[in-house]
């Protein structure tokens, strides 16, 4: 049973088509393996039934040959994709029990190419939060632990229940989203694979929106090959998606194990900041040096509005998600409080069903694009979103791709941060940016600090160069021996 | 030049100024972000979308028809069309409202600058200036009365497609006013893109109205300085030329008097109420809604080709001022005739069709007075006419050719309409053909002067008393004897 859970998803796939064993009995050894690990708090939602039916159905076309390219294959869903006929809250109580009678774009091509699904995975409420801690259903626990301590850590956020779940080994590969760094930073602090795609590979449609110019879904998964092959089936034009891009997509999987010799690999000098770890720092050289051992030229580029994305983010992000969230009134679905007049419902319904960051953002949001304000805030934010989008055209100039921290610091301790906004928004300070100009990015893991917490590297490509993030990844992976570490198990 | 339409005041005079923001479904059999169906008559949330309940994770897609309607419409209102344009979101709560935001066209409109000529009852015209068009989506309907502490809330409309064509103030008068929405809501339903119905709220208008001493308008127009004029109000959907003219004057009237004591007029939204004829206060300023505008992040800025908006021009129909000329200059009618007859593409097209080789002017009376008057009795539109196009012809062709008079003629119509078939066969059956056979009519006038010597010697005194033996004769015949024979016939006998 251990042994199926701990496959890599390709190791898996070939394993069912090698017919080594089942779908249900990798099924089976999923459900029992997600079951064992409720105190992670990673999956909200069990939907064991269905796998199994879904298992079923997968073996019968295994044994036919018909198998799809993940054919058999058990994954988490998080909750803040819709999901046909099953419970889909955002992890927010506004929802409520919400069954969408629709399914997202990005789970029907899992689900067409033989995929399958244990249950809904946890995430910050909205997918605002770098922590976890904002869910309406409480945080999930980071499988890591401090070497001989008991603290509960932080899989990070907003996707922490996805990286929970992939780094425990409680499903092959996980669905997640990144608006400012929500599917890296858990990547991250999980020691799992997470890539966030080229703005519009991925349609949004079903997806519940946070902030829609940024949002994006990719996979968290235990490889970089994994991430591959999940990626390829998750993009794709939707039409129903105005935003999707219509272009091929690459076989991504083909990329990782490809020589990254000749590469051009820029590190930009506005990453090294401030109070930022020593660990960290070396870390970041660790990676430069198997690059360059591998092959790559080193060259020092300069990203000079860096400094300016974290706040241009934050107000981007907020403005669109106080729009976003309008649609949440109690009127047709999901939570409605008790009011004398219609105004009353409204506040009751937003102020029951919204958590505390939410409506912070939600504040922030309404505040930016109000009348007086819009030019000073959001105005002035997409001017320096051109700018930081400049930046990287720049950089394109002198090199492939960029290597970069995925975050500031290891996991922390739940409850740490929760305090203070400032300090946990500043964990998305290296991932933002590539939210701000759409470009592909992907945490892997590249070693442990002195406490035995997993660290990230975070890969920058061109648009739609995912290919050669794919290759940098690999190679990285490679060197830094990561694959095959894991969490001790105390659950 | 027509006189500026004045209000007279304790004070002194007044004068009004006026622009309207006419909101204009657009013909379209889905709506403009979803591909729910558009339609009148449906039940209660039929035709409603998972995109237009703004279920979570559903997105916008724009329809490309609903732009090409757009575009249409601004090449119809001889308008800059804008290749790029964007969609914007005005956010605010209301539960006809699910997204909590309509899409619209704030800052970057599709259509910009263009104009409308007006023509007035007297056959003069003026022109109005269009500032814009802009597409956005139109809100549900709320509906308040189907019980005392509910509120219903029926989504089909929520979505459907609306241009909004944004007026300068450059109407002057109540009745201005409305001929510039008979004369745009023309210029839609020749182009097809929108129906037009006003009564089903298809066609709507908010009227900004405000008042300004006798000067004051012109030095506006001169300068571009609003300064000049007063502080306007806008009246919210009004939905028929009537209720334009009636609100514009209490509303004009309201301000006169507030200014008139001394007061100040304060800009507000405003509803009109058809039964008591009133407009009342709905927001001041004070209370109106921070939209908090913001491009959409769901959709990209629209942006169009020129080479397609020239394959739309090519295919634009005869246009409503074209069609006037046209009307004027091939069948020789009056401009008021021609734009009466514009005013309606369906009249226009009737009326051509029975004036194929007929006299013009007389179909152009037979269609404008007789059909549309027994019509607009019955309340029918034209393309219900128990009468068809062929057949007022044919009535035409009769008296033309002296078969019947003009007097036989209405004899004959109220038959038609009556739907007893074609007029040559109801004349035939009836037996109303024109009596132009010389010898019965010398005949009746031989009689008729044998039996009154006394008045046949005494219209050669008195002429015009000729009238007399008119009448008799042609009580005689049974209104049948051609008139112009009667007189000739007449005339000799009587030796005048």
């Amino acid at each position: 049973m251990t042994a199926l859970t701990s496959l890599t998803l390709k190791a898996a796939l070939d394993g069912l088509k090698a017919k080594q064993f089942s779908s249900m009995e990798l099924t089976k050894a999923h459900i029992a393996a997600v079951e064992a690990a409720r105190p992670l708090n990673a999956y909200i939602l069990e939907t064991p039934e269905a796998a199994l039916a879904s298992a079923e159905a997968s073996d019968a076309r295994l044994a036919k040959g018909e198998a799809g390219a993940l054919e058999g294959a058990p994954l988490g869903i998080k909750d803040l994709f819709c999901t046909k006929d099953v419970r889909a809250t955002a992890c927010s109580k506004i929802l409520g029990d919400f069954q969408p009678p629709y399914e997202s774009t990005v789970t029907s091509n899992l689900w067409r190419d033989g995929a399958l699904m244990l249950g809904k995975l946890n995430m910050d409420e909205f997918a605002m939060g770098s922590s976890n801690e904002t869910s309406a259903f409480g945080p999930v626990v980071n499988p890591w632990r401090i070497a001989g301590s008991n603290k509960s850590l932080t899989p990070g956020g907003s996707s922490g229940g996805s990286a929970s779940a992939v780094a425990a080994d409680l499903c092959l590969g996980a669905t997640a989203t990144d608006t400012g760094g929500s599917i890296r930073q858990p990547a991250a602090f999980t020691g799992t694979v997470g890539i966030k795609p080229t703005y519009g590979r991925c349609s949004r449609w079903g997806v519940v929106a946070f902030a829609s110019s940024l949002d994006q879904a990719g996979p968290i998964a235990k490889t970089v090959e994994d991430a591959a092959i999940l990626l390829k089936s998750m993009s794709g034009h939707d039409p129903k998606d105005s935003t999707s891009l219509d272009i091929e997509v690459p076989d991504f999987a083909s990329f990782v194990g490809k020589s990254v010799k000749g590469l051009r690999i820029g590190v930009p000098k506005e990453y090294r900041v401030d109070g930022m770890p020593a660990e960290i720092e070396k870390l970041w050289q660790d990676g430069i040096n198997w690059l360059k051992e591998a092959g790559c030229e080193i060259v020092e580029v300069s990203l000079p509005h860096t400094k300016y994305a974290l706040p241009a983010y934050y107000i981007v992000a907020p403005a669109e998600a106080s729009s976003n969230l309008a649609r949440y009134d109690g009127m047709r679905y999901g939570l409605r409080a008790e009011g004398g007049n219609l105004t009353e419902i409204y506040e009751n319904t937003r102020a029951e069903g919204f958590g505390a960051e939410v409506k912070r953002r939600i504040l922030i949001g309404t505040y930016v694009l109000s009348a007086g304000y819009y030019d000073a805030y959001y105005l002035k934010a997409q001017k320096v979103r051109r700018r930081i989008a400049d930046d990287f055209e720049q950089a394109w100039q002198k090199c492939d791709a960029l290597l970069t921290p995925t975050a500031p610091s290891a996991a922390f301790g739940l409850g740490e941060n929760s305090n203070d906004p400032i300090a946990m928004y500043l964990n998305d300070v290296f991932t933002v940016t590539t939210n701000l100009a759409g470009l592909p990015s992907m945490s892997v893991p590249a070693g442990l600090d002195a406490q035995g917490l997993p660290l990230g590297l975070q890969i920058i490509g061109r648009p739609l160069d995912e290919g050669t993030v794919f290759s940098i990844g690999g190679a990285i992976e490679k060197a830094a021996g990561f694959a095959g570490k894991k969490a001790e198990r105390w659950w | 030049m027509t006189e500026t339409f004045t209000l007279k005041g304790r004070t002194g005079d007044w004068e009004i100024v006026l622009g309207l923001e006419v909101h204009a479904q657009v013909a379209s059999n889905s709506k403009l972000f979803s591909g729910a169906a558009v339609g009148f008559g449906a039940g209660p949330n039929e035709q409603v979308s998972l995109v237009d309940a703004a279920m979570p994770g559903m997105l916008p897609v724009l329809n490309k028809f609903c732009v090409e309607q757009a575009v249409r419409t601004g090449l119809g209102l001889k308008a800059q069309i804008n290749l790029k344009s964007r969609f914007d979101r005005k956010n605010y709560f209301y539960p006809d409202l699910p997204q909590g935001y309509q899409i619209s066209q704030f800052e970057f409109p599709i259509v910009g600058e263009g104009e409308v000529t007006v023509d007035r009852i007297d056959g003069t015209s003026f022109t109005v200036r269009i500032e814009r068009l802009h597409l956005e989506q139109d809100a549900g309907k709320s509906i308040h009365d189907l019980d005392p502490k509910a509120t219903y809330v029926d989504l089909n409309r929520s979505g459907t497609a609306l241009m909004e064509i944004v007026s300068k103030p450059d109407m002057r008068s109540p009745e201005d006013a409305a001929a510039y929405v008979k004369k745009l809501r023309a210029i839609l339903v020749t182009l097809g893109t929108c129906d037009g119905d006003m009564e089903k709220g298809n066609l709507r208008a908010d009227v900004n109205v405000s008042v300004c001493r006798p000067g004051d308008y012109e030095k506006f127009r001169e300068t571009g300085s609003f300064k000049h004029l007063g502080t306007r109000c806008e009246i919210k959907n009004v939905n028929s030329y009537r209720f334009i003219q009636q609100a514009i004057n209490y509303e004009a009237r309201r301000q006169i008097e507030i200014l008139e004591d001394g007061g100040k007029v304060d800009q507000e939204t405003r509803l009109f109420d058809p039964g008591k004829g009133e407009t009342r206060s709905m927001r001041s300023k004070e209370e109106a809604h921070d939209y908090r505008y913001f491009p959409d992040p769901d959709l990209l800025p629209l942006e169009i080709d020129a080479a397609w908006v020239k394959e739309i021009e090519a295919g634009l129909p005869e246009l409503p001022d074209a069609k006037k000329a046209r009307l004027m200059a091939d069948y020789g009618l009056s401009a008021y005739d021609a734009s009466v007859l514009i005013s309606d593409a369906d009249v226009a097209a009737f009326f051509e069709e029975a004036a194929k080789g007929r006299d013009a002017k007389l179909v152009a009376n037979w269609t404008l007075n007789d059909l549309m008057g027994r019509l607009g009795k019955d309340g029918l539109e034209i393309t219900a006419s128990p009468i068809s196009a062929a057949d007022i012809g044919a009535l035409v062709a009769l008296i033309e050719d002296g078969t019947i008079s003009g007097k036989i003629a209405r004899t004959v119509f109220d038959h038609m309409w009556a739907g007893e078939g074609a007029p040559a066969a109801i004349v035939e059956k009836h037996g109303l053909v024109q009596i132009t056979d010389t010898g019965a009519i010398e005949a009746a006038v031989d009689k008729l002067i044998a039996a009154n010597p006394d008045k046949a010697e005494a219209v050669k005194e008195k002429p015009q008393a000729i009238g007399w033996f008119v009448g008799q004769v042609m009580k005689e015949t049974g209104g049948k004897a051609n008139p112009a024979a009667v007189n000739d016939i007449l005339k000799a006998k009587l030796g005048l």
